[in-house]
């Protein structure tokens, strides 16, 4: 919200009615974000509309949402994608088991109910009645989706992966995401009662449908400057050496530069803070990397390629950590 | 909605970012609720909206410091000291004298009369339609045409007028709305050519990408390289987004009997859920052997740039190059940028005399194993082998292991068969030949490669 202006919306809650706002909301939450990222979700409240996150693995896509639903305190409402996901399992399903029961009670008691009709007309008549039970919200089991089209209250849905999903699933997907509602054959349609926040994260494994993105607000995460990385370990790793810090951060930098498979992203650098924190380590040496770097390079491929590699690359972050960022 | 968002959405669709109609609502919406007094924040919303993958942001960018320019830092004016102006009496040229005053951005104005000027000029481009200037040749043409709607004519003949009384005090008038037609001009041309950049370049590129998409491959120049880039590129998106998920086929309406029943197992086995068989398409698999030889050094560059590219496409996929002798450039080609994989590939292998016979017995010798009954040989080249042994019994070989031979000629049929060319000979084993003279044809070929799986 640009200072002057009067609220676009007075239901806003005080976390989300301006950038500045849900960035010291998202820190409070131990997010560090950017004007890029709480714009992202400044629109998405204001416009009503999702947010489809992609970027490189563990840059705190998933995190966002987490930690948007905490310092909201909105209950969040995942739901995990993967091949062969269904509006079984995504929307809602039937209570198959009740609904056999409700039949058998049924069985029972249609002697009872029609036993006072005299013609078949009549006792269809009253049949008619009690047909509806069978399909209703008393036997509806809500699944991810529908739950939060009913939280009352708000709510952050996070769709994770969306990637790994079929194609199909993302058809299934638009009616939830432009509408907010979700229609049931047998029902109708259920809306939601408070638009939920809701955030997709796609590693881009293949690429989404436009009908989807269309609906969407996209939002680019990529990994984070030095500045901003420094920021992060700060707020994930409270009592690293501020030193050890620079000099780690100056020392991933450079490591995403070198021509390696997975180069690291900030969760692998948060773990290798951890590590480090956990060695009681003062400063980078080389023998702490070549012991440490499993926890930073996954792939050993890329551990054999960083061998000779290693040593420069300590000699850099130890200069550059020592500079004042 | 907004004028100035309008002609930013047009200028983002012909960079490439394809924002429909409904983004563009959106954009309006964002607009409504963010306002234009802080950039920063306007980028970073507007990007939300209509940006919607890597590369779109990145051209967003581009596009969005072009189109809102920052304030331009006041040009020097030539000749200090004029701040009251000169007065000429005719209320039309004192306007136009007070604008190019203006762009100035000292004396009696300053900021908010530069920011005055701007707009107007602004304004009188659009009037003269200069949003639909597509080349740069007609950069004068749309300054001329913009300067008239400014109305420079009425200046134009009083200074005409002030040159022929010959009097001194009019000789120093008349330089004075020289100076300040021409300063004008200036504003006016960089105007047009910001235009042109937003406009016209990327209308100009995107019509000659089409051209070289249907251009023959030999007749390509350098210089068309990074056309190529874009159009293969583009290609390699619409053929990964059509093969590259896997793909189950419903047998229409079968019931898997077996996995109906456990699905239902915990209902008493009452089928609620049914389980209709299926059956899974295989993932295309596919062996490229390419020719880098003298013959076809032509075609050599685009038949790399177009493995590289499919090497982002189809996840099985080896590669091999030939001219002489065979190599494995799949690793290379996958881990380095086109420009280092082909300028590696070319200077190691590229330009020898042609073998097939060799290339097809290291084949054999090494390589045999990766081709199976799944396994689509793709070869691209000429079948020119200078009269060494074709070694048709491996390609009979070939042709019984693998799924299908498919080969993509770069000679016409008429050719076929004269001097050097072996190609009538390995036709029968082959189960298509596609004569690929244009990127636009080696879509097709591949299209229906990939298609067979």
């Amino acid at each position: 919200m640009r200072t002057g202006r009067p609220a676009a919306k007075t239901d806003a809650p005080a976390g989300l009615a301006s950038v500045e706002a849900i960035t010291e909301g998202l820190a409070s939450a131990g997010y560090i974000s950017t004007r890029q990222i709480s714009t992202a979700l400044y629109l998405a409240h204001h416009l009503r509309k999702p947010v489809l996150i992609e970027g490189p693995a563990g840059v705190g896509k998933t995190e966002l949402a987490v930690s948007a639903a905490q310092y909201l305190a909105f209950p969040l409402l995942r739901l995990q994608c993967y091949e062969g996901l269904d509006d079984a399992k995504a929307l809602y399903e039937w209570k198959y088991g009740k609904q056999l029961l409700y039949t058998q009670i049924l069985k029972d008691k249609i002697g009872q109910i029609i036993a006072s009709e005299d013609s078949l007309k009549a006792a269809f008549g009253k049949l008619g009645g009690f047909q509806d039970v069978f399909f209703s919200r008393e036997f509806l089991e809500p699944r991810p989706l529908l739950q939060a089209m009913e939280q009352p209250a708000g709510s952050v849905l996070l769709i994770d992966e969306v990637d790994k999903s079929e194609e199909a699933f993302e058809a299934l997907l638009l009616e939830v995401l432009a509408d907010y509602q979700v229609t049931i054959p047998e029902i109708g349609t259920i809306s939601a009662q408070v638009p939920p926040l809701v955030i997709l994260t796609s590693n881009n494994t293949r690429e989404l449908g436009d009908a989807l993105k269309r609906r969407c607000l996209h939002l680019h995460i990529g990994f984070p400057d030095a500045r901003l990385e420094r920021d992060i370990i700060r707020a994930r790793v409270p009592g690293l050496p501020d030193r050890l810090q620079a000099q780690l951060v100056a020392f991933v930098q450079a490591l995403r530069e070198e021509n390696i498979r997975k180069p690291p992203s900030v969760a692998e650098a948060v773990d290798w803070a951890r590590t480090l924190l956990l060695l009681h380590a003062e400063a980078l040496d080389e023998t702490l990397v070549r012991e440490t770097l499993n926890v930073l390079i996954k792939r050993e491929s890329d551990v054999q390629a960083l061998q000779d590699r290693v040593l420069p690359l300590t000699k850099g972050a130890i200069e550059t950590g020592g500079r004042p960022v | 909605m907004e004028r100035a968002l309008n002609g930013f959405i047009r200028a983002l669709r012909l960079a490439g970012v394809e924002a429909s109609t409904a983004e563009a609502i959106d954009a309006a919406r964002t607009l409504a609720l963010v306002g234009y007094d802080d950039r920063e924040g306007l980028r970073a919303s507007l990007a939300v909206v209509l940006a919607k993958s890597e590369t779109e942001k990145a051209i967003y960018d581009t596009v969005f410091d072009q189109y809102f320019a920052p304030a331009a830092p006041p040009a020097p004016a030539p000749d200090g000291g004029r701040s009251d102006g000169p007065q000429t009496g005719d209320p039309e040229i004192d306007a136009l004298l007070a604008m190019a005053a203006g762009s100035g951005g000292e004396g009696g104005g300053g900021q908010p009369a530069a920011d005055a000027t701007r707009a107007q000029i602004n304004r009188a481009a659009t009037e003269a339609g200069a949003d639909d200037i597509r080349f740069q040749s007609q950069t004068s043409y749309y300054v001329a045409r913009t300067m008239e709607r400014l109305g420079i004519a009425a200046l134009e003949a009083r200074l005409i007028d002030l040159l022929n009384r010959n009097t001194p005090e009019a000789e120093t008038q008349a330089q004075q709305l020289a100076d300040a037609r021409d300063r004008l001009r200036r504003m006016v041309r960089e105007t047009i050519d910001r235009r042109y950049e937003l406009y016209g370049r990327p209308a100009t590129e995107q019509f000659m990408t089409d051209v070289a998409v249907n251009k023959s491959l030999a007749q390509l120049a350098s210089s068309d390289m990074p056309r190529m880039k874009v159009a293969v590129a583009r290609m390699a998106k619409r053929l990964a987004v059509k093969h590259s998920r896997r793909q189950r086929i419903r047998l229409n309406g079968q019931l898997d009997v077996r996995r109906t029943l456990r699905a239902n197992a915990g209902r008493d086995s009452v089928p609620f859920d049914l389980v209709f068989r299926y059956k899974r398409r295989d993932k295309p698999r596919i062996v490229a052997v390419c020719d880098v030889s003298g013959s076809v050094s032509a075609h050599a560059r685009f038949l790399l740039l177009f493995l590289h590219t499919l090497h982002h496409t189809v996840t099985d996929l080896a590669t091999f190059v030939f001219s002489n002798a065979l190599h494995d450039v799949a690793d290379v080609l996958e881990r380095l940028s086109f420009e280092e994989a082909m300028a590696q590939i070319l200077r190691a292998y590229g330009g020898g005399g042609t073998d097939y016979g060799a290339a097809f017995a290291k084949l054999e010798e090494d390589y045999w194993s990766s081709i199976d009954k799944r396994t689509t040989v793709l070869i691209l080249g000429d079948g020119r082998s200078n009269y060494t042994p074709p070694r048709l019994e491996l390609v009979r070989d070939m042709a019984e292991r693998a799924k299908r031979i498919v080969w993509l000629a770069t000679e016409a049929p008429g050719r076929w068969g004269t001097g050097d060319s072996y190609m009538p000979r390995y036709l029968p084993y082959c189960a298509q030949v596609s004569h690929c003279v244009t990127v636009a044809d080696l879509e097709r070929a591949v299209d229906e490669v990939l298609e067979a799986y």
